[in-house]
C-alpha cells in the first residue's frame, strides 16, 4: 500500500479525482485568477463592498459622537462590540486548525481546503481586531494598550487578561499571515510562470521571491512549514483560551467558570468550520471547483461539525450542572432563572437550537453530502454561535448582583450597521483573495497525488491503462 | 554592444524530466557521479529527494530555537522590569514582579515565544534559501517555466569541479532526461 492510496478500511476515497494530471490541478486553480471574473463574483463583490461603505459610515459616526451611539448602557457595558469580536476570532480558529493541526496529523484531505481556510482566518481576525480597537471610545489614544513609553511613565498592567488578549490576538494575526504567505510562495511562482502579461509577471514574481522549486529550498521550506504548524497548534488553542479569560477571571455569574477555555476553543472551531463551509460552498459553485473540492471534503467537514457541536452541547450542559453543584445562589439564579427563562430566553433558544439540535442531522450520510442542506445548516450554526456569545455577554450582564441596577440592552441601528459592515469587510477581502490568489494550495495538492510518488510507475505498470481510461470522466459532477 | 550568445559565459546545464520517478533516479545518478554544486527543481517536494541528493538535515530548527528563547526571555524581562522594577504595580495585594506575578505572566510569555519562533521560521527559511532572489540564470530557460507546473528539472552549475559540458550532458541524457540545455548568463 502506498501513501496516496485511499485506506478502504476507514472508508477513504481519492482526494483528487483519479486520472487528474498535475497540469489539471494547475489549470483548474490558476485559471480562476486568469479568466475574467464570473458574474456571480461581481454580484457578491458589489454587495460586500456596499457593506464596507456602511461600515465606514457607522464607524465614522461612532468616532464623531462616541460609543453612546451604540446600545451599550448600564449594566450592559459590553454588548455587540465584544460579541462580534469573540465571534470573529472564533471563526478564524478553523483556518488554523485545518492548516496546522490537520497537517500535523497528516490528514491529507486538508490540502483541498487549507489555503481557503487560512485566508478566512486572516480576514476574520482583521474583523475581530476592529472591535476592541473601536470600542475603547478615545481611539486616538489606542496606543495606551501597547507597552510603549508615554508621558505618564505608566506601563500596562500585565496581570490584566485584556492585555493578554491583545498579545494573543496580535500574535495570532501575525503568525496566521506568515503561515499563509509561506504556503503561498510556491503557488505564486506557479502563477508567475504562467503569466502572459508583464504586470502579472512583475507582481506575482515580486511576491514569489524568486522561487525556483529548488530541492535545497524545499528542504528548508518544508521544515519551516512543519515548525509553523507545530507552533500554531498550541497558539490557536491559547488564543481562544485567553479570550475566554477576559470573562472567566471576573466574578460575574455566567462568566466565572473554569470550563471556559476548552469550551471557547470548541465553540471557535465549530463556528469556524461552519464559516469555512459557507464560503467554500459559494466559491465552489461560483468558480466551478468541483474537480478539486470534492463532496468528500464537505463530508469530512460535516463530521467535524457534528463532533464540535457535541462538545459545545456538553459545555452548555456542564455550565448548568456546575451552577447547581456549586450551590452558589447567584450562579443558580443566573442559570436557572435568568439564562433560559429571563429577558433573553429567545437568544438562549437560538443558541441551543442552532448549535446543538440542528447539527444532529449530520449523523446521517445523506445529510452530510446534501449541498443545499449543508449550506442552510452552516448558516444556522453561524447564527447560533453569534447568539452563544450574545448570551454569554449580554444575558450575564443584564441582571447583576443588585436588582435595582438591572437593565435591558437594545442594539441601535449603528450596532447593526457596524456588525453588517464587518461582514462586508470579510467578504470583500475574501472575494479579492479568491479572484487574485490561488485558492487551493496547488503544490500541496500535487504532493498528495499518485504522480508525486516516485515509485508509482514501478508499482502500477498494469494500472496505467486503467488510469488512462479514467481520464474521460474528469468533468463529472461530485463523487469520486 | 551586448556580447554574442556564444561569448556569454555558460552558468549551468539544465535537464528536464517527465516524472518524479525519473528525476529521483537522475538525482541519485548525479550524486553518485560526484557532483556537488547542483540542484533538483520540482513543482512539489519529491519524497526521498533529500536522501537522493545527499543533503544534510535542515538547520532551521536551531534558528527557531534561538528565536524562541529570545521571545521567552524578552517577554519575561519586559513584564518583570515594567511592572516589577520601573513602576512597581501592586495588584491583588501581591508583591510586584517575579516570582509572585509569574503565573499572570505565562500567557504573554507564551505568545511572544510563539511570535518570535514564527519570525525565526519564516525569515530563517528565507535566509537559508537565499531568498528573495529575483534574478537567477535559470529563469533564462523557457522550458523551466513548467518547473512550477508539472515538469521536473536538475540543474548542474558550470562551476562544479566535475563539470564538463559534454560529459555532464551525456550523464543527464543517460538518466532519461527529456531535454538538456546549456544556460548562459543573462545579457543585461
Amino acid at each position: 500500500m502506498s501513501y496516496y492510496e485511499p485506506i478502504a478500511g476507514i472508508d477513504e476515497g481519492h482526494f483528487v479525482r483519479p486520472g487528474s494530471t498535475l497540469r489539471d490541478v494547475t489549470d483548474d486553480v490558476a485559471c480562476v485568477t486568469e479568466n475574467p471574473a464570473p458574474r456571480g463574483w461581481w454580484v457578491c463583490f458589489g454587495i460586500a463592498l456596499s457593506l464596507v461603505g456602511v461600515f465606514v459610515a457607522c464607524v465614522g459616526y461612532l468616532f464623531w459622537r462616541g460609543v453612546g451611539v451604540w446600545g451599550n448602557t448600564s449594566p450592559v457595558y459590553w454588548a455587540w462590540d465584544i460579541t462580534n469580536f469573540v465571534w470573529w476570532v472564533g471563526i478564524g480558529h478553523a483556518g488554523t486548525l485545518i492548516s496546522a493541526i490537520l497537517f500535523i496529523f497528516r490528514q491529507r484531505w486538508r490540502t483541498g481546503i487549507n489555503r481557503f481556510a487560512e485566508a478566512m482566518t486572516i480576514f476574520a481576525v482583521i474583523c475581530a481586531l476592529i472591535f476592541p480597537g473601536i470600542h475603547v471610545g478615545r481611539v486616538w489614544v489606542i496606543y495606551y494598550m501597547f507597552p510603549l513609553p508615554n508621558q505618564m511613565s505608566l506601563w500596562p498592567n500585565f496581570k490584566s487578561p485584556l492585555l493578554w488578549d491583545l498579545f494573543a490576538v496580535g500574535t495570532y494575526f501575525t503568525v496566521s499571515v506568515l503561515f499563509w504567505y509561506t504556503g503561498l510562495i510556491p503557488d505564486l511562482a506557479t502563477l508567475r510562470d504562467r503569466s502572459r502579461t508583464l504586470w502579472r509577471q512583475r507582481v506575482y514574481g515580486f511576491f514569489a521571491l524568486g522561487w525556483t522549486g529548488s530541492n535545497r529550498h524545499w528542504q528548508n521550506y518544508e521544515r519551516a512549514y512543519l515548525i509553523l504548524a507545530a507552533i500554531s497548534t498550541p497558539l490557536v488553542l491559547s488564543v481562544h483560551s485567553v479570550v475566554s479569560m477576559d470573562f472567566a477571571t471576573s466574578v460575574i455569574p455566567g462568566w466565572h467558570t473554569t470550563i471556559f477555555p476548552p469550551y471557547f476553543v470548541a465553540g471557535a472551531v465549530f463556528s469556524g468550520f461552519a464559516m469555512v463551509e459557507t464560503v467554500f460552498l459559494v466559491a465552489r459553485s461560483v468558480f466551478k471547483l468541483h474537480r478539486v473540492v470534492l463532496i468528500r471534503h464537505l463530508d469530512m467537514m460535516n463530521k467535524f461539525l457534528l463532533l464540535t457541536s457535541l462538545l459545545v452541547g456538553y459545555a452548555y450542559a456542564m455550565e448548568f450542572f456546575v451552577a447547581w453543584y456549586s450551590g452558589n445562589e447567584y450562579e443558580m439564579a443566573h442559570f436557572f432563572k435568568n439564562r433560559p427563562t429571563g429577558p433573553y430566553y429567545w437568544a438562549w433558544l437560538w443558541m441551543v437550537g442552532c448549535n446543538v439540535l440542528v447539527p444532529q442531522v449530520y449523523w446521517f450520510k445523506k445529510a452530510r453530502t446534501n449541498i443545499p442542506l449543508m449550506f442552510v445548516v452552516a448558516i444556522m450554526i453561524n447564527i447560533g454561535m453569534w447568539f452563544e456569545r450574545f448570551v454569554i455577554i449580554v444575558s450575564s450582564l443584564n441582571r447583576d448582583f443588585l436588582p435595582s441596577s438591572w437593565g435591558y440592552f437594545r442594539p441601535t441601528i449603528i450596532d447593526v450597521g457596524t456588525f453588517a459592515g464587518t461582514i462586508g469587510i470579510f467578504f470583500t477581502g475574501f472575494l479579492l483573495f479568491m479572484r487574485w490568489l490561488p485558492m487551493v494550495a496547488m503544490a500541496e495538492v500535487k504532493g498528495t497525488m499518485q504522480q508525486a510518488d516516485p515509485h508509482w510507475h514501478e508499482r502500477n505498470q498494469n494500472r496505467r491503462e486503467e488510469f488512462a481510461a479514467s481520464r474521460g470522466s474528469l468533468v463529472q459532477e461530485g463523487g469520486e | 554592444m551586448s556580447p554574442t550568445f556564444e561569448s556569454r559565459r555558460a552558468v549551468l546545464l539544465l535537464a528536464e524530466f517527465a516524472s518524479a520517478h525519473d528525476v529521483l533516479h537522475a538525482a541519485n545518478g548525479v550524486r553518485e557521479a560526484g557532483y556537488v554544486r547542483w540542484d533538483a527543481h520540482t513543482p512539489f517536494p519529491v519524497h526521498g529527494m533529500d536522501r537522493a541528493m545527499g543533503l544534510r538535515d535542515s538547520s532551521l530548527g536551531w534558528i527557531v530555537l534561538a528565536c524562541a528563547i529570545t521571545g521567552l526571555g524578552g517577554a519575561f524581562w519586559m513584564m518583570h522590569w515594567m511592572n516589577g522594577i520601573d513602576y512597581p504595580l501592586v495588584v491583588g495585594d501581591k508583591p510586584p514582579g517575579a516570582p509572585y506575578a509569574l503565573p499572570a505572566m505565562i500567557p504573554i510569555i507564551f505568545e511572544l515565544t510563539i511570535l518570535l519562533s514564527a519570525f525565526g521560521a519564516v525569515f530563517g527559511m528565507l535566509g537559508l534559501n537565499g531568498l528573495p532572489r529575483h534574478h537567477h540564470p535559470i529563469f533564462e530557460s523557457e522550458r523551466f517555466l513548467s518547473a512550477t507546473d508539472d515538469k521536473f528539472f536538475i540543474s548542474i552549475e558550470a562551476n562544479d569541479p566535475r563539470f564538463e559540458a559534454e560529459k555532464t550532458r551525456a550523464l543527464l541524457e543517460r538518466m532519461n532526461a527529456v531535454h538538456v540545455e546549456l544556460i548562459r548568463e543573462a545579457t543585461s
